[in-house]
């Protein structure tokens, strides 16, 4: 399927920011100094980002507001409705807590479901669709809530760092080790779920099975169009080694690495280690998108 | 709500007959026609005179070869459109209402004011029967000519989807799926008409008509080399054997 940096950069920060969000919502972090707002602010910011750019990959962006009217069936409208709502009571949340130093444990628990409710949301756009095997055949929700809660508290120990109010080396490991261990989970049971994995082949696609074996002879066009562009994306193989290897060093290695050396020079460099974090699973995302294949390529002879 | 109806009075649709189709795409030509100028917004094309020619259609012929384990290859054209499915998974994605199936006759609808162009559609239908137009920002399918096919200001026989109406070799035919004395439900009874895909469980309602068996040789075909150059005889024959003697 084709990447879009568009829906990349939504999935991974927002994500990553209603991660956050869950975190702040079950009570993590202290009232002291300047965390509550730093952490407030960052995570508004970039699930509000992430939401913003979600609308770049709309062919028209004036009618987005429609998309909150279909919650009942569909799970892209469900998403959307789930992220408002998440983050309406976030702002609620958060402004009775910096105003007014009160956290309501009752209102955070509720926004801290919506949020993971609405990344389990996200996930379902892509594991309802059959046409996609590797999308729907692999773990995927389970994938998304692990990278979202992961990054989520990886970003809440670099913000406690940077606030001056601890900040756990311990707590970044297991961060780590849970956002890895979910898209290795995830890349394993994923591996050779090609197009035709649940059996669509261009023998069923033609119905021609019976007579024999099919092969496409003259495509109907010679030139490329919508369908190629969108749902035949192919990945370089080279491309994609190198890509998961960046995925792996910038997303799980390098963060620790810096983890580590925050214990020696400081817990300055853990914000730079959440970078990098993001970084990799960038990379990560846009092999989500790139190695996945649709089934109606088979019509275009790509096997 | 973009929630599939229960059932449908109707299941209007097509059926195709792999065996007549020759490949000529004056289906394709004739819906492009009809469509750019007929429901919603045209059918636009890019860079349409130049190097990289792209565009919108509802309909495309893709040609294929069979190859059977013990006869020769078969040639297959093969035209691909909207299959208006019971289970259309492209209507049930739909974040803003604007894809529909109607409940009177079955036929599958994008309506082009609510729709916001996330394509999510087309990466649900497993037939590549949507396609996004790149000038309107909309999303394009076969609305079965629903234009014409209750038009009353046309003439009656041109009440069918353009691609039916126009296809020279009569390999399209359209009617109503869910009655069984239909022609087309007959025919489809007949020839075996077949679901594409059906392991995606999106019960389209478009049938296909598979080639009719061919037929296979008992007796080897005539040595026509033979019949062009007959034996000699008389005199020419006994110079004919006593030459290739000599050898």
């Amino acid at each position: 399927m084709h990447p879009a940096p568009s829906i990349i950069v939504f999935t991974v920060l927002s994500g990553l920011g209603l991660g956050l969000m869950a975190w702040i919502g079950l009570g993590f972090g202290p009232a002291t100094g300047a965390f509550p707002w730093v952490a407030c602010i960052l995570a508004l910011g970039i699930t509000g980002f992430g939401g913003v750019a979600s609308a770049g990959h709309l062919a028209r962006p004036d009618r987005a507001w429609r998309a909150f009217s279909q919650w009942r069936s569909s799970w892209l409208s469900r998403e959307a409705c789930l992220m408002i709502a998440t983050i309406a009571l976030f702002a609620i949340y958060a402004a009775l807590w910096l105003l007014w130093g009160t956290r309501i444990w009752l209102l955070g628990a509720v926004m801290a479901a919506l949020a993971v409710a609405t990344v389990y949301a996200t996930a379902m756009i892509y594991a309802q669709l059959k046409t996609v095997p590797r999308w729907s055949s692999a773990p995927t929700p389970t994938m998304f809530l692990g990278v979202g809660l992961g990054g989520g508290y990886l970003t809440l120990q670099a913000v406690l760092a940077i606030s001056g109010v601890g900040g756990s080396v311990l707590g970044m490991v297991a961060a780590l080790a849970v956002t890895m261990l979910s898209i290795a989970h995830w890349r394993q049971k994923a591996r050779g779920l090609n197009r035709d994995a649940d059996g669509s082949t261009l023998e069923t696609a033609t119905g021609l099975g019976d007579i024999g074996k099919v092969r496409l002879l003259e495509p109907p066009h010679t030139g490329t169009n919508y369908l190629l562009k969108e749902m035949a994306y192919q990945v370089g193989r080279n491309r994609s080694e190198q890509l998961v290897r960046a995925g792996w060093v910038l997303g799980g290695a390098l963060p620790l690495l810096l983890a580590g050396l925050a214990l020696l020079i400081g817990g300055w460099v853990l914000p730079l280690a959440l970078l990098c974090h993001i970084a990799g699973m960038m990379a990560f995302r846009w092999l989500f998108f790139a190695e996945a294949e649709q089934v109606q390529a088979l019509y275009y002879g790509r096997g | 709500m973009t929630t599939l109806p229960e059932s449908t009075e109707k299941k209007l649709g097509l059926v195709i007959d792999l065996d007549i189709c020759v490949g000529c795409h004056a289906c394709a030509v004739s819906c492009k026609e009809w469509n750019t100028g007929g429901y919603g917004a045209p059918l636009s094309d890019q860079d349409p005179y130049g190097e990289d020619p792209t565009g919108t259609w509802l309909n495309r012929i893709h040609t294929y070869e069979v190859q059977p384990e013990d006869a020769p290859a078969q040639i297959v054209h093969f035209p691909r459109s909207c299959l208006h499915c019971e289970d259309a998974p492209c209507v049930t994605v739909c974040p803003t209402g604007a894809s529909y199936k109607r409940a009177e006759d079955g036929i599958v609808l994008v309506n082009e004011d609510s729709c916001m162009g996330c394509g999510l559609c087309a990466w649900a239908c497993p037939y590549g029967a949507r396609e996004l137009d790149a000038a309107a920002g909309v999303m394009k399918k076969c609305t079965l000519c629903v234009d014409r096919i209750y038009n009353e200001h046309i003439p009656e026989e041109e009440r069918k989807p353009a691609c039916v109406r126009s296809c020279p070799a009569g390999a399209r035919h359209f009617g109503d799926l869910g009655d069984p004395d239909s022609d087309v439900s007959k025919l489809v009874a007949e020839r075996g008409g077949v679901d594409l895909m059906p392991e995606q469980g999106t019960k389209p309602v478009n049938q296909y008509l598979p080639p009719r068996p061919k037929d296979s040789m008992d007796t080897p075909p005539l040595n026509l080399a033979d019949m062009a150059e007959p034996a000699p005889s008389g005199m020419l024959g006994w110079l004919d054997k006593a030459l290739e003697r000599l050898g």
